[in-house]
């Protein structure tokens, strides 16, 4: 392990720069927490904080100058490696031919700083989804294989964190290529840094870090400590595969229906959720044509649509296929949730609904084997 | 001639089944009937005095409009029954029954047979409940029916 | 993704089936090799600049050579194509899709049970049993269309009886005049049709509510629920996993299905909103 000052924090950012890397890491815009390309140390959210409840996200300037002293933004790094829209294709019409111009592949190479335990469970269940799977996203594939990942340990939680109850943090384990700790204590600002990949290794090689000394590692634990300390939310996961699939029937998705807007939200700040649609457009005169894909969600009435009319038409369904797809039916799919806790969907909900809560209603619900939400 | 048709009777799933006492009270009800291709079981309106039991063949249930003519409803063929009006009052048929192919029916006397079921409400209830089951198969299928399920949706 | 990159076919024939169905017989511009496929998969069609949706393959799955599509004008993509003529060119992918579980069969009875344009997707398994005719017991065809007019693919079901060796009986929902053959739902064939329930695959394809009545006097008849087949029907945009639209409780639609024995799906079969 070593140790390093935010200006060798600032030389690494400057070095993988010089490999070639677009860094990314969180900045502040419009009052959030975002991630975006970074040049310099400086855009990095100096001092800011966050704080997030069911519905509610703010972000505060602070006399402190840590950088990573907030949970997680509003979106992770998902929409770099499955763009919100991305062009599948486009296409001419000729007399002999559909004749289609595939995209070139990616070049990029992305360096993401600052990305969380949550958010790297999250990068493994894509994996599982695009590029383990007898079809293959070839895009997310090669994006993916040429990212380098700097991890952060999460120094503080917030209210809607639940990734200790998910299994997936606040401590970063493993994929990562670099990891920071953050130290902040006793008038020194400073950050472990740890090696977990070959990647990795050959970019700190080029620097001259010193080794960070007993003392100093006893701190990262500390700050993990602390972290997991401050994590009030809790989902307990044994037996909520079971108890959703036998609540088809139950009362709650209509309880939740009469909160539940169908508006998305959860799906698109979702670090797992991968649905998209396909959109076909041409110009005027039909020389050209192109298909996109978007994210989709499934609260949309049109998702479901078949010729006639939509299956998932009450907003109830809707938010159970959600909810059983996240804690259920994932685990069937792809063998693991399809939830790290890491509690966006709470926060930016606009009616504050908490999915640990409803899984816990719903798991009641089935254990006392009745559908009167009153006796809960 | 009697226990022939009582082996010929036995083999029918309406019939199959029931007690041999019971048996050989309907079969004193029942007669042998050939129906060529086109000609009529009953008409509409016509005093329902039988209960017929497809052998083979095959029947259609129609329904006459003078501006379309007659509309087959359902097809009816082997193992199939057809008409329950001699059982409700006021004992008329409602549709017209018309062999299709050639078809062999065991005809029961829907007097005799209605007056064997109220002397013998055991069989009487035998019989309802063998009815029942094919008043639930035809209105389930008539119910698809309605629904037009090959029809533009 | 190569799997979401369609390849250019040409028309060679486009036939009007009924008064809303249609055929298009297909042939690749890019690939000498033809189309291999089995019977009960589909393939995402593109109308240039329109949009693609899923279509059951319904041609011979022994004559690489020609890809035949059958379907019904219902939707912004398939009205386009109904305008379709010999010459114009769609975009294929695929074959995507668990199949019919002809090879299972083999041995066994064979009851195709088709409702409207719902014998589609089944045509391929009637070539491909027929082809195979040794290797099956009885094969029977149970059709119900909405009326006389409605009946998909008539002639060649005329020859198919024909043969002899299979039975095939249609049943319409509303007779016309002229019309001798049977009236009723197809629900009503099955009780007598001539099958050994004990050795019996069954496979059925057509609206939900006609399956669910399917299945159920498939059971009356004896029919173990792992020998029933049904192909099941969702929105699609991908036909290979990553979209999400077609999920149907654990499955996706496209890669797991769209054929699934009811034993696999009883569970979620019927459930509403799913």
């Amino acid at each position: 392990m070593k140790q390093i000052s935010p200006d060798q924090l600032k030389d690494l950012i400057q070095g993988l720069q010089y490999r070639g890397y677009i860094t990314i890491g969180p900045t502040l815009q419009n009052g959030a927490i975002v991630y975006s390309e970074i040049l310099d140390i400086n855009d990095l959210p100096i001092g800011i904080t966050d704080s997030q409840k069911p519905g509610h996200y703010r972000t505060t300037q602070t006399n402190s100058n840590a950088i990573f002293n907030y949970v997680v933004g509003t979106q992770s790094i998902k929409r770099f490696l499955y763009p919100p829209i991305q062009k599948i294709f486009s296409a001419k019409f000729t007399e002999k031919k559909i004749e289609i111009q595939e995209l070139d592949k990616p070049s990029q190479r992305y360096a993401f700083i600052g990305i969380r335990a949550c958010e790297l469970e999250a990068l493994k269940i894509h994996d599982t989804i695009f590029s383990k799977s007898e079809f293959k996203n070839s895009r997310y594939t090669t994006l993916r294989h040429n990212s380098l990942f700097i991890a952060v340990n999460c120094s503080k939680a917030e209210k809607n964190c639940f990734c200790t109850s998910m299994n997936t943090g606040p401590e970063v384990k493993y994929d990562y290529d670099l990891l920071l700790t953050e130290i902040n204590k006793n008038e020194r600002h400073y950050f472990l840094l740890e090696v977990g990949s070959e990647k990795g290794e050959d970019i700190i090689n080029e620097f001259d870090f010193s080794d960070a000394d007993e003392s100093e590692i006893n701190e990262k634990y500390k700050v993990i400590e602390k972290t997991k300390s401050q994590i009030e939310k809790f989902l307990e996961t044994d037996g909520v595969k079971e108890s959703l699939l036998q609540s088809f029937e139950s009362p709650v998705w209509d309880d939740i229906a009469k909160k539940c807007l169908a508006c998305g939200n959860c799906t698109m700040v979702c670090p797992t959720c991968f649905c998209m649609t396909v959109e076909d457009y041409t110009d005027l005169e039909r020389n050209s044509a192109e298909r996109i894909q978007k994210w989709d969600s499934c609260y949309t009435l049109e998702f479901t649509y078949i010729h006639g009319g939509s299956v998932r038409v009450s907003v109830g369904s809707r938010y159970r296929q959600w909810l059983t797809h996240k804690f259920a039916t994932w685990q069937e799919q792809f063998g693991t949730f399809g939830c790290v806790g890491c509690g966006r969907c709470i926060t930016w909900c606009p009616v504050g609904i908490d999915v640990t809560e409803e899984t816990t209603k719903i798991k009641k619900l089935s254990q006392l084997q009745t559908t009167s939400l009153e006796e809960l | 001639m009697i226990e022939s048709l009582e082996k010929v009777l036995v083999q029918h799933p309406f019939v199959e089944g029931l007690k041999p006492e019971h048996i050989s009270l309907i079969v004193g009800c029942a007669k042998n009937v050939v129906f060529e291709p086109g000609k009529y079981l009953f008409k509409e309106g016509e005093d329902a005095n039988s209960f017929y039991i497809i052998r083979s063949g095959k029947v259609a249930l129609e329904v006459y409009s003078p501006e379309k003519g007659s509309i087959i409803i359902q097809t009816l063929d082997e193992g199939d029954i057809i008409g329950w009006s001699w059982m409700v009052p006021p004992y008329q048929w409602k549709f017209d029954a018309r062999a299709v192919e050639l078809t062999r029916v065991i005809e029961l006397d829907g007097n005799c047979l209605r007056s064997k079921c109220e002397d013998d409400q055991s069989l009487g209830y035998e019989i309802m409940k063998r009815l029942a089951n094919v008043f639930d198969n035809r209105i389930s299928a008539m119910r698809m029916q309605l629904l037009d399920l090959f029809g533009k949706s | 993704m190569q799997a979401m990159i369609p390849s250019s076919y040409r028309i060679q024939k486009f036939i009007k089936e009924t008064q809303d169905t249609f055929t298009i017989e297909l042939k690749s511009i890019e690939s000498k090799n033809g189309f291999t496929f089995e019977p009960g998969q589909f393939n995402m069609i593109y109308i240039y600049g329109i949009g693609e949706i899923p279509i059951s393959i319904s041609g011979d799955p022994n004559k690489s050579g020609i890809l035949t599509h059958t379907t019904r004008a219902v939707g912004i993509v398939t009205k386009e194509m109904a305008k379709l003529k010999k010459g114009d060119i769609v975009g294929i992918r695929g074959p995507f899709g668990r199949p019919w579980p002809v090879r299972e069969a083999v041995g066994n009875d064979i009851v195709i049970v088709a409702g409207g344009i719902g014998l589609a997707p089944l045509r391929p398994v009637i070539y491909h049993v027929l082809e195979n005719r040794e290797y099956y017991g009885r094969i029977i065809l149970l059709y119900g269309a909405r009326t006389p007019q409605d009946i998909l693919f008539r002639k060649e079901l005329e020859k198919f009886r024909s043969r002899l060796d299979i039975d095939i009986i249609v049943t319409v929902d509303r007779a016309i005049k002229g019309w001798t053959g049977n009236v009723g739902v197809v629900t009503t064939l099955i009780p007598r049709a001539p099958f050994d329930p004990i050795n019996t695959i069954a496979m059925i394809c057509g609206p939900e509510i006609m399956m669910r009545y399917t299945i159920i006097e498939l059971i009356k008849r004896g029919l173990g629920k792992d020998k029933i087949y049904v192909t099941m029907e969702r929105n699609m945009k991908c036909g290979i996993g990553f979209c999400g639209h077609c999920q149907y409780g654990t499955e996706f639609i496209c890669k797991d299905g769209p054929v699934f024995s009811y034993k696999e799906i009883e569970h979620l079969f019927g459930k509403r909103e799913l």
